[in-house]
């Protein structure tokens, strides 16, 4: 009886110091995005410092967003085709194909791969940087690691991340447009003048660019917390790693739904 | 500070990226040809809207000629209120005929303008007194069927 009675409240305690530690982490990181925007007049000064980081969360990130991008915009084509032509309206296939791009799958999906090809190399960076003692000795030399290290690579994030979920959405209506009109024959006209009749660019690609805004703040906080935050130890940075990924798709999905109810309630 | 290829490599990501977002504005979206410059609001009373939306087209002779902005009832005469925004470069008789059209059996609804012959023209603000409603398929068809249902008892 004492057994078990010990078990619930070991399971207890468990319970409650975690939820404590999610608590304190989320209070932390809050006074570090507070500490980054503080900091942040290094990263635009020293303008080459946040172009590096640009380059390496950017432009490497190019060919899997475009590749991406095309075949999920060439399986939008085929299923949207086979679906609609049921309905003997196969030339709404390109409003439906742009409209699913530019307002949810563009963002999202170009999100969760930044997340994974990005941001784990950003928070794998930091963290070998708090590993191998490098935050400590810029600290001894007087050099704030928050302005050095992490608020270059956080607005590196935040610049890339739009330009990334629009070029997987153009390229998505690319793909769309090549199996629809050019593999199974949708008539070239229809499919882009319905497509253009159909999406606005206030309405659905703004809101959609909005979208990506947040998740490239989101995405690159947690990647720069969790290097920041990591226990300086082999073991510690790849947990570091998991927990980007993993924080940030569920962040993704969450803030998308928060998102998407605020913007597109209640209207058509 | 010199310059070197990383800043080719950014160069390039960040026109390709703005490439894609002129892309989607200009041959995805509408931003070339539907956005208004000028235009001028009328109202317009319905019976019934059907199934009317907000930034559904107005139509004159099957031409986008507005679009609709705003639906609220009226509590005082029990009618739904549209207002439109209607192109600057369109004026409209005070006559004219607003009926709640749908494109196709179940596509989209639509305001539709049917043109009378008075000289004056609508000014920004007013609104068009003869309308017509939505057709309700579901009304048209029981009327249908109460109709076929009432010859069937008189032939007996």
């Amino acid at each position: 009886m004492s057994m078990r009675m010990g078990n619930v409240a070991g399971f207890l305690r468990k319970l409650g110091h975690a939820a404590v530690e999610r608590v304190w982490r989320l209070g932390f990181a809050a006074r570090f995005l507070l500490a980054i925007l503080a900091y942040s007049g290094t990263a635009f000064r020293r303008l080459h410092l946040t172009i590096r980081e640009v380059y390496f969360s950017g432009v490497l990130s190019l060919l899997i967003i475009m590749v991406s991008g095309l075949f999920v915009g060439m399986v939008l084509g085929l299923q949207g085709y086979e679906t609609l032509q049921r309905f003997g309206s196969t030339e709404a296939l390109g409003v439906m194909v742009a409209l699913s791009l530019t307002r949810e799958l563009g963002p999202v999906v170009a999100g969760l791969l930044f997340a994974s090809r990005a941001g784990s190399s950003v928070t794998a960076e930091i963290g070998l940087m708090k590993v191998t003692e490098q935050l400590k000795a810029m600290d001894m030399m007087a050099v704030n690691p928050i302005a050095r290290v992490v608020a270059p690579r956080f607005w590196g994030g935040v610049v890339s991340m739009p330009l990334l979920a629009a070029l997987f959405s153009a390229m998505g209506v690319l793909g769309g447009w090549l199996v629809g009109v050019v593999f199974i024959g949708v008539d070239d006209g229809a499919f882009w003048s319905q497509m253009q009749a159909g999406v606005d660019f206030r309405f659905d690609i703004v809101n959609g660019i909005i979208k990506s805004f947040v998740f490239g703040i989101a995405v690159s906080l947690i990647a720069v917390f969790e290097g920041y935050d990591s226990v300086p130890t082999a073991e510690g940075v790849s947990r570091a790693i998991t927990r980007t990924v993993v924080t940030s798709a569920l962040t993704i999905l969450a803030l998308d739904f928060v998102l998407t109810s605020f913007m597109f309630r209640g209207t058509s | 500070m010199n310059r070197t290829v990383l800043d080719l490599w950014v160069g390039f990501f960040v026109a390709l990226g703005l490439a894609a977002v002129m892309f989607l504005a200009l041959k995805v979206g509408n931003l070339s040809s539907a956005h208004l410059s000028e235009t001028y609001t009328l109202q317009a009373k319905f019976d019934n809207i059907g199934g009317l939306k907000v930034r559904g087209p107005v139509k004159s002779a099957g031409v986008v000629v507005g679009r609709i902005v705003d639906i609220k009832f009226d509590p005082v005469s029990y009618e739904a209120v549209v207002s439109m925004d209607i192109d600057g470069r369109y004026r409209f008789p005070k006559d004219t005929f607003a009926s709640i059209y749908t494109a196709g059996l179940l596509g989209e609804q639509f305001v539709g303008f049917e043109v009378g012959g008075e000289e004056k023209m609508l000014k920004p603000g007013d609104v068009i007194s003869k309308t017509q409603s939505a057709v309700v398929l579901e009304k048209l068809i029981s009327q249908f069927l109460f109709s076929k249902a009432a010859e069937g008892q008189d032939s007996k």
